[in-house]
């Protein structure tokens, strides 16, 4: 009796030690990844690195600055598809599905279904549509098409945060909004919406920073530009692919600026995603 | 407080017909949301337009052929399918087990603070764009597997056909360890919100009844979570397949297989990514779209199954 | 909300809309693709030639010749650039008639990475049989019969070659082919080939990076890949039984051989040239355009492959390639000249 007390406690032990095993070992990779990335990175930034263009192969010097504006206009040019997109499917999937509207059940499962599913397309997938449907036919590598593939990526982001925070809005409000003789659609934008729009916001910068380090699909629709782009349907750079350009180049003075575009990309996310925090910290809402 | 949702719905049916500014503005809403749906139609549809070629001339031999040969224009994926395939089972085999841990360590026994703390950071990996993780790969990864793990595993498991061969770094294992790391936020996150799920009474009467905390997150969390536990393990799994900048930069790049893992791979992302913008031949082209519907059909297929596996236990759990 | 998203997107299209506004008084962007083989050269004489005509902008994209005649066919871009000249049957797809114009010649080299880096010699028997995976060690007695006096590892040789289609790769298989029945049966000559053993890289710069990594590897590059990042190189053993190191010279010797016999259209392989001191695996390296250009980008193209062929000739041997021969200047500027616009 006391050696299997004394068994289960062995094992009790063994296994919690192992479960915290699994924590440190999760965490060292982010150790090692940010680690690499802020030492390399920090002591390869300079102005330079913001302010100048390319220079030519092999040359040394020279910096991102048309790669950070364009990696801006794509993200830019993402938000006008995926924002309107994703907010218009999740205030239908809110207020018109979950309100059981007639016939919308299995419609409202269906998308949200597509949703999922257009989450967990590999996003290289989406690029290689996007080149089918817009740089095949109009014959160019455009921002418009890298923006294009970059906003689809944005949808299920925007759709899914939107939808569920719209569902937190109590049921009396949208009730006391329509016993008041307003009409629905006045209701829904300026009551539930309008109340919502800290924590829909979170959705959208999430959504921001989960395609501004997307690399696979540019790589055939925005393609890449060693000088600045002003015209929309134009090749245009961006940081991630100038990212992994650099880095499989042999060129040192090249990895030693992937290392500095990798580190103004993790800065740039993670301050999205400390963003979202703040957003919602007033509210006191855990959301997202 | 609790209201009836059919209330409300009664309530909006009978505003509805006074106001025809609610259908203009639910059909303007309708119409995105069921656009998406069409979107995801026409992705579809659109690969399978540029697979036909290539399915026509090769037929499921496609799937089934070894040779990815562009000089002779003979093309099967199943070099690039293997490659997926391998480089995602290794990733899920390290990180199911590591993840799982995590999450079960965080929210069974470590303290609120830490286990906010490394929930975290934890996060925080899911940041990270792909193309760091590559940038990381090549210069940290890379030359560590080469110069000290790869080495090791061939001198004392070499008499596996596994571990044979010369030292790379680059290959098959590089990408597998990479796509580990990758998907670990995602398996913790699920599993983490799985456990979550489970009512504070089981653990407690668990506990009362004398169980070890061992015993307890045995018997009380894990067993009733396991189809919960397996979908977030294959949705980690749906992410590794189709992961593609990371895994380009440290696979190797080269449609063969091999049974070592050393050797230099190609995954179905990765061949598109390599090949796609520099396909001369059109049946290439076509090849390398069909690629693309395969990745996309067994990504579709492998989400769907995961969906349903997770929602399935939180649903249960959540209506008892 | 509804307000929030408009104001938001009618920023959004102020902010875009700006840069319209600024691009009125644009450069005229000049989009082009192609091999990796000539980039060096290329993005100098690109950033050159903004200082001789400004209001044009050349943005070159070093995706490999591969994609260059595919984005060039697909007319995704205003000029393509390869190493490999056209097939015929890729030709036909054109709608406009092709013109193959040579910029320059460049050397594809054996570069590899090894304990004091020695000066390698190579057959292209002993090529041939590293890349069919048949020599798989450095100590092999076929390379160290080459090799007397230099110490060579027993370790396992590491392959790399390229994974993207290649111009590069096209002249280092038509080399290979021409000198081995045996690869020319199981492998064959092209921009992408199945490769029997080793490892891939994107571009020349992704072998090069593979080659700098790995210790005991070796890989194929243009010249300038290995010089610039200061790996060493093989001599190779040419037709007259000399083994050549690559350098302009070399690479001059080798064209000498053969420009007399020059097709019309340029389209030609200076592979194992018999000549002496001629490094046996040199090639062209083209800009494909079409022989009819659309206003207002065509005759912009058209002066800078003048200047091309004139001053930019004089950055060719400070990057280790080859400027092309008198004769042949005169007939591809004849070429040039015909180019009509609409």
């Amino acid at each position: 009796m006391i050696a299997e007390q004394r068994g289960r406690t062995i094992k009790n032990v063994l296994m919690c030690s192992a479960l915290a095993f699994a924590a440190l070992i999760a965490i060292i990779p982010l150790v090692s990844v940010f680690g690499y990335v802020f030492l390399r990175g920090f002591s390869s930034i300079s102005v330079e690195f913001f302010t100048s263009m390319p220079r030519p192969v092999g040359e040394t010097g020279g910096g991102m600055a048309n790669a950070l504006a364009g990696t801006g206009i794509l993200i830019g040019l993402a938000g006008l598809v995926g924002i309107p997109w994703g907010l218009a499917a999740g205030i239908y999937l809110s207020e018109y599905v979950a309100a059981g509207e007639k016939g919308a059940g299995l419609g409202g499962a269906a998308i949200r279904f597509g949703i999922d599913m257009l989450a967990s397309i590999p996003s290289i997938i989406v690029g290689l549509f996007v080149y089918v449907v817009v740089v095949m036919p109009f014959k160019h590598f455009s921002a418009w098409a890298g923006g294009l593939a970059l906003g689809i990526l944005m949808i299920p982001t925007v759709a899914r945060t939107t939808e569920e925070l719209l569902k937190m809005v109590p049921v009396h409000v949208r009730e006391a909004g329509l016993a008041l003789g307003l009409p629905r659609w006045k209701v829904i934008v300026y009551i539930v919406v309008k109340g919502s729009l800290r924590p829909i916001s979170t959705g959208i910068v999430l959504a921001i920073a989960r395609v501004s380090g997307e690399t696979a699909p540019l790589l055939f629709t925005a393609f890449g530009n060693q000088y600045w782009s002003h015209d929309l349907s134009a090749p245009i750079a961006s940081l991630p692919v100038q990212i992994y350009t650099y880095a499989v180049s042999p060129f040192d003075d090249w990895h030693r600026q992937a290392w500095a575009g990798a580190l103004v990309l993790i800065l740039f996310v993670s301050s999205l995603n400390l963003l979202t925090r703040v957003i919602l910290k007033p509210s006191g809402r855990a959301g997202a | 407080m609790e209201f009836d949702l059919s209330n409300k719905s009664e309530l909006a049916k009978a505003k509805r017909d006074f106001h025809p500014g609610d259908r203009i503005f639910g059909r303007a809403l309708m119409l995105p949301a069921y656009s998406l749906l069409i979107l995801l139609v026409a992705i579809a549809l659109f690969l399978l337009h540029g697979a036909w070629p290539s399915i026509q001339r090769f037929g499921l031999k496609f799937v089934f052929s070894s040779t990815w040969d562009p000089v002779r224009e003979v093309f099967g994926a199943l070099p690039v399918i293997y490659g997926t395939i391998v480089s995602s089972s290794i990733a899920v085999l390290i990180a199911a087990p590591v993840s799982i841990g995590a999450a079960l360590f965080l929210n069974e026994l470590a303290p609120r603070r830490v286990s906010e703390i490394v929930g975290h950071l934890i996060e925080m990996l899911a940041a990270i764009p792909s193309v760091v993780f590559g940038l990381w790969g090549i210069f940290v990864l890379a030359p560590w597997l080469r110069s000290v793990v790869e080495p090791a595993l061939g001198r004392f498991f070499g008499f596996l056909p596994l571990f044979q061969g010369p030292p790379y770094g680059v290959g098959m294992l590089a990408a597998g360890l990479i796509l580990a790391i990758m998907i670990m936020p995602t398996v913790a996150s699920i599993s983490r919100e799985v456990f979550h799920s489970i009512p504070r009474v089981q653990r407690e009467a668990a506990l009362a009844l004398g169980a070890t905390r061992w015993e307890m997150i045995r018997l009380a969390v894990l067993s009733g979570t396991k189809s919960g536990v397996f979908g977030a393990v294959i949705l980690g799994l749906g992410r590794a397949l189709g992961e593609t900048m990371a895994v380009t930069m440290v696979i190797g790049n080269r449609s063969h297989i091999s049974a070592s893992l050393f050797a230099p791979a190609q995954t179905m992302a990765s061949a598109i990514a390599n090949e796609y913008a520099e396909a001369t031949s059109d049946i290439h082209l076509s090849a390398l779209v069909g690629v693309g519907l395969t990745l996309f059909v067994v990504t579709f297929i492998i989400n769907a199954i995961a969906r349903i596996f997770v929602w399935r236990t939180t649903l249960r759990w959540s209506a008892k | 909300m509804k307000r929030l998203v408009i104001t938001l997107n009618l920023a959004l299209f102020v902010f875009l809309g700006s840069f319209r506004i600024l691009g009125a008084a644009d450069p005229v962007l000049i989009n082009g693709a192609g091999a990796t083989f000539p980039y060096p050269l290329y993005s100098k004489w690109f950033s050159e030639y903004r200082k001789v005509v400004p209001e044009a902008q050349f943005n070159y994209q070093s995706i490999g010749s591969g994609g260059g005649i595919r984005q060039f066919l697909e007319k995704t871009v205003d000029f393509g650039a390869s190493d490999a000249p056209m097939t015929e049957e890729q030709m036909k797809k054109s709608s406009i008639p092709v013109l193959h114009i040579p910029t320059t010649m460049g050397a594809v080299v054996l570069t590899y990475n090894l304990p004091g880096a020695p000066s390698l010699r190579l057959s292209g028997a002993v090529i041939s049989d590293i890349f069919l995976g048949k020599i798989a060690r450095w100590d092999d007695s076929r390379i160290t019969s080459l090799n007397q006096g230099v110490e060579l590892p027993g370790t396992a040789i590491l392959v790399a070659h390229r994974s993207d289609g290649s111009g590069t790769t096209a002249i280092f298989t038509d080399y290979l082919s021409k000198i081995s029945p045996e690869w020319k049966a199981k492998v064959g000559a092209g921009t992408a080939v199945n490769w029997p053993t080793g490892i891939g890289g994107k571009g020349n710069e992704g072998v090069t990076g593979i080659v700098k990594q790995s210790p005991g590897s070796i890989g194929y590059v243009e010249l300038i890949y290995a010089a610039n990042n200061r790996l060493p190189f093989a001599s190779v053993r040419n037709k007259r039984n000399e083994y050549v190191i690559p350098n302009s010279k070399s690479i001059m010797a080798a064209a000498a051989g053969t420009i007399k016999a020059i097709p019309d259209d340029f389209r030609a392989s200076i592979t194992d040239a018999d000549g002496k001191n001629a490094y046996p695996i040199s090639g062209f390296t083209y800009l494909l355009v079409r022989e009819t250009l659309l206003k207002p980008k065509g005759p912009y193209i058209q002066r800078f492959l003048k200047w091309a062929m004139t001053d930019g000739q004089n950055y060719a041997e400070a990057l280790h390639y080859a400027p092309l021969p008198k004769a042949l200047i005169q007939k591809i500027e004849a070429k040039i000249n015909g180019i009509r616009f609409e």
